[in-house]
């Protein structure tokens, strides 16, 4: 299984936690993956907000490139970068003004997009190629006791849910299953987290904020896991606000799904990017116990 | 030797049609036109051919101009064709000596430049005017129609039409798939908007089929296989294996009192699941016929790990007290096959009717994940007093609702699911909203899109529910979700809807939700579809002939549909429709004979015997004839398709008026036309 990775400025920054665990836990399902040489911005947020089609042209650069080196499955583990290329494929594929647009910028630097890449989330390429029962096995340290919230966030199910269900998905549920971990209900596993309004009107950001972290305390879990860097840093990043907006800091660790594969698959710790985060996460499960006559790989 | 240019004297109609073809298409100038044309001895362009004027000028000219053939160029033949073949047989000609030009569907009404129309229905006249002159004359054959007609689907839909045929003295077949006949209307409990007890009116009609002497009942089995043509069908019909003689079993249940499981244990899909049955069981009380029928999957004198599909083996395991219980009845019978029958009838009433639509595939709906959240058909069973809690609204976890949502349109009117309306589910909610508030007390608030109340009293009701004090809230749900902010909240079920009216987002703690779920048509309407030779609409539902005037035609004669097979409806409609159904039926038995077009194929003498258009004709007309080793066409059988035609290696087979040099002159004219 071969893909071409497209980290975006996110998991390269503030996400990097995502990157440092995201790769190893691949490479040790033996998932190659090879990052898109000279990739650019993917787009999202600020250039999709003010003009569509230089940000579409920005995305389908990225596109272009991942064709030209024959990778046309592009992985992009960033919710944003993830619905924002997928975004430019669906508008150009609707709208021929939008397609003359991205096909004449890239004729300018010598690149052609043709519509054949397909984007693919982590999650997608770890249910559907990878397969359970492929991640069960890698499991020596089961997550054994530890309660998780899974929490999606908005961007990889909508507008397009193209590998899980839109409302309710449960990619994410099934994988921390079978990691040995136990999934708490989380009705609010698609709401908004706040995104850039923690930053514009944060009294509205952190109320989001407030609201997931408060629920997934509510319903018992030790732990958030998220897919998306943004939501990553929201969770994790406004304790000091939510103590002195709410009186109340909700000191509960939001993980990507990616570091708690690294833990369950027993990679070291210190590769996973655990101390990054600002609510630490204390949490570890229980050394493998090897059978008799059978000797555990611990990498 | 004839000589065909001095024979042949056409007389052409160029139809105006009011404005649909003359506001696009020259009709004067065409009329000119083929004036122009050999053989053509009138022309003429008039308002309304399929007058009884247009209709009379074709007759009275062809006995004052001594015309021996007619073209008319209007509307498509579906409409009308049969209409100027009349004219020109009153006419005294062969009614195959007309000809159709259809320039309204394929021209006026679909071009925009009237100079190319008219120009294109030039055209069209002069490959009908070269055509025609090479048509021969052709005779209608008579085929007789067996009496005898099946229905297909014991709801209120084949109930009705069964009781039609047979009081007009004609013997049916009624056959039902589930062990009882009465659908989906015997899981109601009232219906609107009158509220009248849907068994009180139903049971007596299922009684009057059971045993009608015109009426042969076959529940608890299926048609596997339908040959024949119009008139005389040969239907094959598996008759499943209820393990019960029902000659022999008398109805009395002393097998169900006394079967080992003391407790009902298993899931009782008459009741939506709700409550619980035996291995054997009578699905309901006024269950027609009443006759019980024992579950092989879970009885314990079979045996258990049988895949679907394969036949049930017995284990003779139990202590069978359910066969003592029968004594001397001696009705029970394990070693029991499916067994089947095959029938000969001459017209089929398809009235297979819908299903709902599955509220798992909406998650934010909570089907499925939250106990308190129901579908309004599991709704109707809970407040039927012959329900699973004898018509107590008592929730999955015990409580009884002090609050109730019901939401609209799960599944309908939304391009992520089905975009259509089911019709019924407005009125049905306002039902249950009436059935819940009076059994329980509890405050109620419904959740529509828009309020759909068309039909004889139905405003009336929706009036009657406001005045009752329900809560209607306009705006589709977002979601359904356990997620409480405030204390209030806690342990409910909380609705989150935009309220459009009010322009606000609300939230609706509520104890019970109820999913007012859409039509859609059967799991195997596909499969159903292909059995009968019917069509389908792209929603899935059985295509009618046309929508507005043969609703309960199909495009396969003497098959007609009734009822939600066809598209979603009410029991009034589903009633009319069904009677209509049968009086299509009654009016082609009555006839008593069919006339088939002769556009049948023959074989000429030159067959060579290859065999190869044997295996490709769709109708199973061709056969071989081992005395003269050649191909030989049952005419009565032949639809007319041409398969055969073009596939005979050797120009061996001919089609009655698509004939070689019918097609190569009509081609020719268009090709000629400049």
């Amino acid at each position: 299984m071969k893909y071409s990775y497209f980290p975006g400025c996110s998991l390269k920054g503030l996400g990097r936690a995502y990157e440092e665990s995201l790769l190893p836990v691949m490479k040790h399902l033996g998932v190659e993956l090879q990052e898109l040489n000279d990739w650019n911005c993917c787009g999202a947020t600020a250039y999709m907000a003010v003009d569509e089609g230089k940000a579409c042209v920005l995305a389908a650069r990225n596109l272009a490139l991942a064709e030209q080196n024959g990778g046309h499955q592009l992985l992009a583990p960033c919710s944003a970068c993830y619905m924002v290329l997928n975004k430019t494929q669906h508008y150009c594929q609707d709208y021929p003004q939008m397609k003359e647009t991205v096909d004449r910028a890239l004729a300018s630097v010598n690149l052609k997009y043709s519509g054949h890449s397909t984007v693919r989330h982590p999650l997608d390429v770890l249910i559907n190629d990878v397969g359970l029962e492929a991640i069960r096995q890698k499991v020596v340290r089961p997550l054994k006791g530890l309660k998780i919230a899974p929490y999606y966030g908005c961007q990889i199910v909508r507008p397009y849910a193209t590998f899980d269900d839109q409302f309710n998905p449960v990619t994410m549920d099934k994988l921390l299953q079978a990691l040995g971990a136990e999934v708490v209900r989380y009705p609010l596993k698609t709401k908004c987290c706040g995104g850039s309004l923690t930053g514009t009107l944060p009294d509205a950001g952190i109320r989001m904020v407030y609201i997931l972290l408060n629920e997934a305390r509510k319903r018992g879990a030790d732990c958030l896991a998220t897919v998306c860097p943004l939501c990553q840093f929201n969770l994790d990043g406004y304790h000091a606000q939510l103590r002195s907006q709410y009186g109340d800091a909700v000191l509960i660790p939001t993980l990507y799904f990616s570091q708690l594969m690294g833990l369950a698959f027993g990679l070291p710790e210190e590769e996973l990017g655990l101390k990054r985060a600002a609510i630490p996460f204390r949490w570890r499960p229980a050394a493998p116990v090897a059978k008799a006559g059978a000797s555990v790989a611990v990498a | 030797m004839v000589n065909f240019k001095e024979d042949i004297r056409i007389g052409f109609y160029v139809c105006h049609c009011g404005h649909n073809i003359a506001a696009m298409v020259d009709c004067p100038e065409v009329a000119k036109y083929v004036a122009t044309l050999p053989n053509v001895v009138l022309s003429r362009d008039y308002k309304y051919m399929c007058s009884d004027p247009g209709q009379e000028l074709i007759q009275m000219d062809i006995r004052e101009h001594k015309l021996n053939r007619v073209v008319v160029a209007s509307c498509s033949p579906l409409l009308h064709e049969h209409t100027f073949r009349s004219a020109t047989e009153a006419g005294g000609l062969n009614p195959f000596f007309f000809h159709m030009v259809n320039i309204r569907e394929h021209n006026s009404w679909v071009h925009t430049d009237r100079k190319e129309a008219t120009e294109k229905a030039k055209g069209l006249s002069q490959a009908a005017v070269m055509r025609v002159a090479k048509h021969k004359s052709l005779d209608v054959k008579r085929v007789p129609v067996n009496p005898e007609a099946l229905v297909v689907g014991g709801g209120i839909a084949g109930i009705t039409a069964a009781m039609a045929l047979a009081k007009a003295g004609k013997k049916v077949y009624l056959v039902e798939r589930e062990p009882s006949i009465g659908g989906h209307m015997a899981k109601f409990d009232k219906t609107f908007p009158t509220l009248d007890c849907a068994a009180c009116i139903l049971t007596p009609k299922m009684s009057e089929v059971g045993s009608h002497p015109n009426i042969t009942l076959w529940s608890y089995s299926e048609v596997t296989k339908v040959d024949g043509y119009v008139g005389n069908y040969t239907v094959q019909v598996k008759r499943k294996a209820r393990y019960i003689d029902e000659d022999l079993c008398t109805g009395c249940q002393d097998c169900i009192t006394q079967c080992v499981f003391k407790e009902p244990k298993f899931e009782d899909l008459f009741n939506e699941g709700l409550g619980k049955r035996k291995p054997v069981y009578i699905p309901f009380p006024q269950a027609t016929p009443q006759i019980v029928l024992i579950d092989p999957e879970v009885c314990l004198n079979f045996k258990r790990g049988i895949k679907p599909g394969q036949e049930p083996v017995v284990s003779d395991k139990c202590k069978k007290t359910c066969v003592e219980a029968c004594g001397e009845k001696n009705a029970i019978d394990f070693t029991q096959k499916d067994e089947l029958e095959e029938i000969k009838v001459g017209t089929i009433i398809v009235a297979t009717g819908f299903k709902t639509f599955e509220a798992e595939r909406l998650p934010q709906y909570g089907y499925g994940i939250y106990p308190n959240v129901y579908t309004a058909l599991e709704v109707e069973r809970l407040v039927n007093a012959s329900g699973p809690t004898g018509g107590d609204v008592i929730l999955r976890d015990g409580k009884e609702p002090k609050s109730i949502g019901i939401i609209h349109c799960v599944g309908s009117r939304d391009k992520k699911t089905h975009v259509w309306c089911s019709r019924v589910c407005c009125m049905y909610s306002l039902k249950l909203a009436h059935l819940l508030k009076e059994h329980t007390g509890a405050e109620i608030y419904n959740f529509y899109i828009d309020m759909r109340t068309p039909g004889k009293g139905y405003e009336e009701f929706y009036n009657q529910l406001l005045d009752e004090g329900n809560h209607f809230i306009r705006g589709r749900v977002g979601e359904v979700t356990d997620w409480a902010v405030t204390k209030e909240e806690e342990g409910k079920l909380v609705i989150r809807v935009e309220d459009t009216l009010a322009g606000v987002v609300r939230r609706i703690p509520v104890d019970m939700v109820v999913l007012a779920t859409g039509l859609e048509p059967q799991k195997d309407a596909q499969d159903v579809r292909r059995l009968f030779n019917m069509s389908c609409g792209s929603e899935g539902f059985f295509l009618e002939r046309h929508p507005k005037l043969a609703p309960v035609n199909t495009f396969n004669d003497g098959v007609y549909i009734a009822g939600c097979c066809q598209g979603p409806r009410d029991i009034p409609d589903t009633v009319a429709q069904a009677g209509a159904a049968a009086a299509e039926a009654l009016a082609l038995i009555d006839t008593g004979y069919v006339e088939q077009e002769p556009n049948t194929a023959y074989i000429l003498a030159d067959c060579c015997g290859c065999k190869s258009c044997i295996p490709l004709c769709p109708y199973t007309a061709i056969t071989y004839d081992e005395t003269t080793l050649k191909a030989v066409i049952n005419e009565a059988l032949c639809k007319g398709c041409g398969t055969c035609v073009g596939s005979c290696p050797s120009g061996s087979i001919v089609q009655n008026l698509f004939e070689d040099d019918e097609i190569f002159s009509e081609i020719e004219g268009v090709l000629a036309f400049k």
